[in-house]
């Protein structure tokens, strides 16, 4: 049995979806990323398993319990919140014991705990200040503190990051997964940010229109996502019409130019239409990928640069292609009106078709 | 520069004079009782009539009760249309105009006919409580809306369900989240309604009760001078109440941006 189970969850408003089908089983100290587009249901499930709304269909189990029907204050688990939400009349050491006072702890554990909180936040020196008077970030920290005090079995955190700055997002990020690893912590993180889950979780769950696109590590998720919508939501992807040559072969026409796909395509014939996706930092403009990689030739439309990275378009008759060149001061990259042959290995190639059905 | 100093300063002085010409003129005439010289005889005709500690303090406590009531009634109101049911404020906005379209007079004839031959008409504490009743319902509007703005000026949602996650049930949620950051709000609405139950004339009377209003019309009728300097002893308790607003809302930091201790 898992420690987290959410089982054929449904949630309806009125006569809209919001989420449905919603199947999760996570472990004891898992971090596992909700991400998806605004709107598809990403908040709605996180607040199902907190009990601030209750599910139309389904059951949400932990450690076994089943919780559906607990109300949230029963439920002890901790949460961090978008907008803080931190208490504006409470000092920083306030906050942080709320919860044990609530629960009738002993003022001097209270105490000791929120001197150990304050110091895994890195903030032992603010005990005494107001909220008004932090910064985001800092009261970000603090909301974190205060939801990890009373030490609850599971985290929740409803995109805690983005009403901040670039710089202080990514270092709070790293911060938070290290003090989830020391507390090993079962974590739901919601971002609609692809590189924050990618870099935090153990596994994503990639949502779209409230149902469940796919299941899986970064790594799974971004190499081989299992549907459309997964592939184009998670990385940038360069996506090309093309048309079955050799269904057998897998041999497929992108603008006139012939490339293998590196396997059968399954249920295909010839003429048919479909997509193929290449990661636009597979592609290599020169020899990099030998002589049996994929070919495709056009012409330099546009240069971006990125800092550490470049990124160039290439038109291909009806169609266009991004591919990367890691930035090099002693090498020009790649200029306007440049004719250029692409070249990707045929097992980097992903077949899109329509987005899966559940 | 001199104009940009100069033209403020003007307005504030005529401002200011609008305000304390008049007061200083009651205040002068209140001190001249005894004839040829300046005193305090009119204040001490006052306070040496025993009607109005009685009735001053007759008036205090009905204040201060009718402000309990309303604050218990309207700030859990408040908060749960907030939270839950947004839809209805603007009914509640509109029955909050109630009380200003419908005079003192038929308020209390209502209520009189309403509890006519209950214990609420027919003996002296009754008439009290209906008084009382009446009061909240004058304070309504006023309580109401500052509370209202007070819980609109905190994220009410957010705030209910951090402390919620937290464990908090709906006893604590509202007085040790909501309340604490609606003070101040809270202190404004007191304030008016006891500055309202302390003046109010029309339904003391008809009620017969020996109120604070009442006295001051009596005294005004019948004497020279003692009007005069019941009306300064007014501002003064006004200020008193304004000085002890501002005393207590500075331990409220959640209030103002940076309002705490440093
Ligand atoms: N209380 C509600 N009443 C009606 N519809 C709602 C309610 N809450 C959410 N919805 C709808 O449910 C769907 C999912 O909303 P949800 O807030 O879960 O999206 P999300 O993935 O968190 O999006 P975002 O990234 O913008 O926060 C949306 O279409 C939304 O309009
Ligand atoms: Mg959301």
């Amino acid at each position: 049995m898992s420690f987290l189970e959410i089982n054929g969850v449904r949630k309806t408003f009125g006569q809209s979806v919001a989420v449905e089908h919603f199947e999760l089983r996570a472990e004891r100290g898992e971090f596992v990323s909700f991400l998806g587009p605004s709107g598809c249901g990403k908040t709605t499930t996180l607040r199902m398993v907190a009990g601030f709304e209750r599910p139309s269909a389904g059951h949400i189990r932990i450690d076994g319990v089943d919780m559906t029907d607990t109300p949230p204050n029963k439920r002890k688990i901790g949460m961090v919140f978008q907008s803080y939400a931190l208490f504006p009349n409470m000092t920083v050491a306030d906050n942080i014991g709320f919860g044990m006072r609530v629960a009738g702890r002993p003022r001097a554990e209270i105490r000791a705990r929120v001197d150990e909180m304050l110091g895994l936040i890195h903030m032992p020196e603010f005990a005494r200040r107001y909220p008004a008077q932090l910064s985001g970030g800092q009261q970000q920290r603090v909301a974190l503190a205060r939801a990890l005090a009373a030490q609850p079995q599971l985290l929740l955190l409803d995109e805690p990051l983005s009403a901040l700055d670039a710089k202080i997002r990514l270092s709070l990020r790293q911060e938070i997964r290290a003090i989830q690893r020391q507390l090993n912590i079962t974590t739901i993180y919601v971002t609609h940010d692809q590189e924050e889950a990618m870099s935090l979780s153990d596994r994503i769950v990639v949502m779209n229109r409230g149902r469940i696109e796919q299941i899986g590590g970064p790594f799974e998720v971004y190499n081989f996502p299992q549907t459309g919508f997964v592939a184009s939501f998670v990385g940038t992807l360069n996506v090309l019409p093309a048309e079955v040559v050799d269904a057998g072969a897998g041999r497929v026409r992108v603008d006139g130019q012939e490339i293998a796909l590196g396997k059968p395509i399954s249920g295909g014939a010839a003429g048919q239409r479909l997509s193929v996706a290449v990661r636009p930092e597979i592609i290599s403009p020169n020899g990099a990928h030998g002589p049996q990689a994929n070919q495709l030739r056009g012409s330099v439309e546009d240069v971006t640069f990125l800092g550490a990275i470049v990124r160039v378009r290439v038109r291909l008759g009806a169609s266009a292609v991004h591919f990367d060149v890691f930035n090099n001061p002693h090498l020009a990259p790649p200029a306007h009106g440049d004719l250029v042959t692409l070249r990707f290995p045929a097992e980097s190639c992903m077949v899109i078709t329509e987005a899966r059905n559940h | 520069m001199k104009r940009a100093s100069f033209w403020p300063w003007l307005w504030l002085a005529l401002g200011a004079a609008y305000f304390i010409i008049p007061l200083a003129a009651t205040m002068q005439f209140s001190l001249q009782a005894k004839r040829g010289t300046l005193g305090f005889t009119a204040y001490a005709n006052i306070f040496r009539d025993g009607n109005f500690f009685s009735s001053f303090a007759f008036s205090f406590q009905t204040a201060m009760a009718t402000i309990l009531i309303s604050v218990l009634l309207i700030v859990p109101t408040a908060y749960w249309v907030q939270l839950r049911l947004p839809q209805a404020r603007r009914l509640i906005e509109l029955l909050t105009l109630l009380p200003f379209v419908v005079p003192a007079v038929v308020l209390v004839f209502s209520l009189a006919r309403t509890y006519n031959g209950t214990p609420l008409t027919n003996s002296r504490e009754g008439l009290r409580v209906l008084l009382t009743g009446a009061y909240v319902v004058l304070s309504f509007p006023y309580m109401y809306r500052s509370v209202d703005t007070g819980l609109r000026a905190i994220n009410v949602r957010a705030l209910t369900e951090a402390a919620q996650i937290l464990g908090a049930g709906w006893p604590t949620i509202l007085l040790r989240v909501i309340l604490p950051n609606v003070l101040l709000s809270v202190l404004s609405g007191a304030f008016i309604t006891f500055a309202i139950v302390m003046g109010e004339f029309t339904i003391a009377s008809l009620l017969a009760q020996p109120a604070f209003g009442p006295y001051i019309s009596l005294l005004s009728s019948s004497k020279v001078y003692e009007p005069s300097a019941l009306a300064v002893v007014s501002f003064a308790l006004t200020w008193a109440s304004i000085g002890l607003i501002q005393f207590l809302s500075r331990g409220t930091p959640g209030q103002g941006q940076m309002a705490g201790p440093r």
